[in-house]
């Protein structure tokens, strides 16, 4: 494992003019490239999506304030979250996909290169256009700008009459520029894993990242795609004059409900299932022991996949819907927590009795477990429809889904960034750093969320602009809007570190965690053909059987 | 530089993984599959909900012969591949340019019927909420149609100029299981719309 096999390509391309070296970058085709503008491209629109959230809880901080008008706070958390779920969190966890892939099964590139590109592009350039709307939403009305419907747009909000100009049409064609590139990446990957695997890695071999990623393009082709149907739909009733969801003309404002939760419940585990995929490759590496049951890992996933289709009404209790239908929709959510459950007992017992070392990477994954699991626990009590009934659309949801998604599946992917960064850049980012991050953003994610449950359970409903002094909700609101600026300053150190490591940081080489997948194998950062020859493997762990060949896995699998 | 990488000396195993066009095109199957269904669950949704006429009784006869000429078009495209398979190539050209045809004439017959809806019966996609479902899960269909005769289309030029050989067997077999997809959803279609939707 020497270092010096990566001077050559590092001097070569720094030895171009920048403009060469930027078209590079734009005519790409290199799944290591695109992954990296992916992960840039979401970590931007992060910074955008995270100013919007702090506009809402300097609003938020005392009753009857006046930073914001109603009219841009319903843009900020419409904004916020069209953002941070469809240009923050699916292109990050594609451009990892997209880096790590093609690596941990042994192949040169992805199936196909030019449609990667192809899907990157698509997804850019929806959340420009999304972001255009600032400017070109006003249309001929003075309507406002951004669109304003929130990220779940219910009929009749979205109709002609209550979205007068285009704010709302650059929404559903961002959504649905985007999703086809989210598409087009879910096929690839999908081909991907399934086509170009190395020689011996059957996929009973396949690491745990592989093929959980499998599972999520699997659900991303039959949950996007309902979305898109959707879009459609909408099209044809703002461009057309259809009567999809035009209540006036016999029209259903349900539908449109059902048809958007389709997409929009498995869309959660199309992103927490990547992030699963990242504890499962970092808690071994980090407790020095095999993942346990790793057969029964990949069988819970596909298990999630095939449940986590099924519950989409659970977002519709508050609706009123047949009792046969909430009874359905409150066993199989309640169900989907056996899996679940599956995979936090495995990584418990991975960790259990191992030597765990607990840097920046593990750190974020130890907080993930604990989190997701409170994070399950208050979803359970959504999922039972009485209980539902009382804590549908206040604050108690949005602490909820932010467990789910910033205590989930950021903090993995915090983790995921600080374990392969070293792999991406080919330098070590700065550990105390990457701790004080760690720190500050644990103390600011559990003031924010774990006291934002408390408003909503004493009534306070989502998306107000502002309240009544007296309540009872001012000093949670207060803490809950101090912890922004701890997850804030979090963030910064974060990226700070990332933008100072990548020029100062120590050389990392090849393996700087003593780990067991191919992508250590390969130079920091790899060439471009990844592999001098492809390798060939026997086992789950093929540098454990390198570094042990007197105890190989292969003896045990 | 080589000896950092775990090579395990090579075994003589077999090693055969699908391949990726047929793989990716049953994802796109699988994706597309998607889209169709919510067009469908829409149409029956809406069924007898359109609060004016005209309604689906009144104004729409089953295209039979168009019918015939979509699904024998998945004969003919198999035939075709099966042709080239085996390298007969001018019996490829044969096949493939039927099925071309009748991908022709039953887009012709969709908008000879939309025609005849339109101008004659008053039914547009603004008319009534049958209108609205009906114009956009057919004409979601007839995209399809479409989109696939400008494949079929290329492939024929291609094959004018002598540039479709046996080697080509398998791409032409990814792009027929499309066209057999488009057809197999025409069978979903015209049970929902002319025969359950009547």
């Amino acid at each position: 494992m020497t270092t010096e096999s990566i001077a050559w390509p590092r001097s070569a391309v720094e030895s171009r003019p920048l403009v060469q070296r930027l078209h590079e970058w734009v005519i790409t085709v290199d799944h290591k490239r695109l992954g990296i503008l992916y992960i840039v491209y979401a970590l931007l629109f992060l910074m955008i999506g995270g100013v919007e959230a702090t506009i809402m809880r300097i609003q938020l901080i005392r009753p009857h304030n006046d930073f914001v008008s109603p009219q841009v706070f319903n843009r900020m958390f419409t904004m916020h979250g069209t953002t941070m779920i469809f240009f923050v969190a699916m292109p990050v966890l594609f451009g990892f996909a997209n880096y790590l892939i093609p690596l941990m099964i042994g192949a040169r590139d992805m199936a196909f290169p030019r449609l990667n590109a192809f899907s990157f592009w698509m997804t850019a350039f929806g959340g420009l256009l999304l972001y255009f709307s600032f400017v070109g939403g006003d249309g001929l009305y003075g309507a406002g700008s951004a669109p304003d419907v929130g990220w779940f747009a219910y009929a009749p909000l979205t109709s002609q009459t209550f979205s007068p100009g285009h704010s709302t049409d650059f929404w559903i064609l961002s959504l649905l520029v985007s999703g086809f590139g989210s598409i087009g990446t879910a096929i690839n990957i999908i081909a991907t894993v399934l086509c170009m695997r190395c020689r011996g890695m059957t996929l009973g071999k396949m690491p745990l990242l592989p093929w959980l990623n499998l599972v999520m393009a699997g659900l991303v082709i039959m949950a996007v795609s309902p979305l898109t149907a959707a879009q459609l739909m909408l099209l044809v009733d703002r461009y057309l004059g259809g009567h999809f969801f035009d209540t006036q003309a016999g029209g259903s404002a349900v539908i449109w409900m059902h048809f958007f939760w389709v997409f929009g419940h498995p869309e959660v585990y199309v992103l927490v299932i990547p992030a699963f995929a990242f504890a499962s490759e970092i808690i071994p590496v980090f407790s020095r022991k095999a993942i346990f049951g790793y057969p029964v890992m990949v069988a819970a996933t596909i298990c999630i996949g095939f449940i986590g289709m099924s519950v989409w009404a659970h977002h519709m209790f508050t609706v009123g819907m047949s009792s046969a239908a909430n009874t359905f929709f409150v066993l199989s959510t309640m169900a989907i927590a056996v899996p679940t459950g599956i995979k936090i007992f495995n990584w418990l017992a991975t960790m259990w009795g191992g030597q765990i070392d607990f840097k920046a990477p593990m750190l974020f994954c130890v907080a993930f477990l604990f989190q997701f699991l409170i994070a399950g626990l208050t979803g359970i009590m959504l999922g039972s429809a009485p209980f539902n009934w009382q804590l549908g659309n206040s604050y108690f949801v949005i602490a909820h889904f932010h467990y789910v998604i910033v205590g989930g599946i950021l903090f993995t992917l915090f983790g995921a960034f600080y374990y392969w960064f070293p792999k991406m850049s080919g330098r070590m980012y700065s550990e105390p750093l990457g701790k004080l991050h760690f720190w500050l953003f644990l103390v600011g994610f559990h003031l924010t969320f774990d006291f934002m449950h408390i408003p909503g359970i004493l009534g306070m409903p989502r998306r107000i602009y502002t309240y009544e002094p007296g309540r009872g909700w001012d000093v949670w609101n207060l803490i809950v809007t101090v912890g922004v600026f701890f997850q804030a300053a979090g963030v910064l150190v974060f990226v700070g570190n990332l933008i100072w490591s990548s020029f100062r940081g120590e050389l990392a080489g090849n393996d700087p965690w003593d780990a067991w997948t191919l992508e250590w194998s390969t130079p920091s950062p790899p060439p471009p053909y990844n592999f001098a020859a492809i390798p060939e493997v026997k086992s789950r762990r093929p540098l454990w059987d390198l570094k042990h060949p007197e105890d190989p896995d292969w003896q045990y699998e | 530089m080589s000896a950092s990488y775990p090579t395990i000396p090579a075994s003589d195993t077999e090693w055969i993984l699908p391949a990726r066009g047929t793989v990716a095109m049953y994802c796109l199957i699988v994706a597309e599959a998607a889209i169709f269904t919510i067009f469908v669950v829409a149409y029956i949704f809406y069924l007898g909900k359109s609060l004016t006429g005209p309604q689906p009784q009144t104004v729409l006869h089953a295209p039979i012969f168009l019918t015939i000429c979509l699904l024998s078009s998945s004969l003919t495209i198999h035939f075709a591949v099966r042709s080239l398979k085996t390298g007969t190539l001018r019996s490829f050209a044969l096949w493939w340019f039927l099925t071309l045809a009748l991908g022709v004439v039953f887009l012709a017959g969709t908008v000879r019927e939309w025609q005849r809806l339109i101008y004659d019966e008053g039914l547009t996609i603004q008319t009534n909420l049958f209108g609205t479902t009906y114009y956009s899960l057919v004409g979601l269909h007839a995209f399809h149609v479409t989109v696939g005769l400008f494949a079929l289309a290329a492939v024929s030029i291609f094959s004018i100029c002598g540039l479709v050989k046996q080697e080509h067997a398998e791409r032409a077999e990814v792009l027929s299981m499309y066209w057999h997809f488009v057809d197999a959803v025409w069978v979903v279609v015209f049970m929902v719309v002319y025969v359950v939707g009547r």
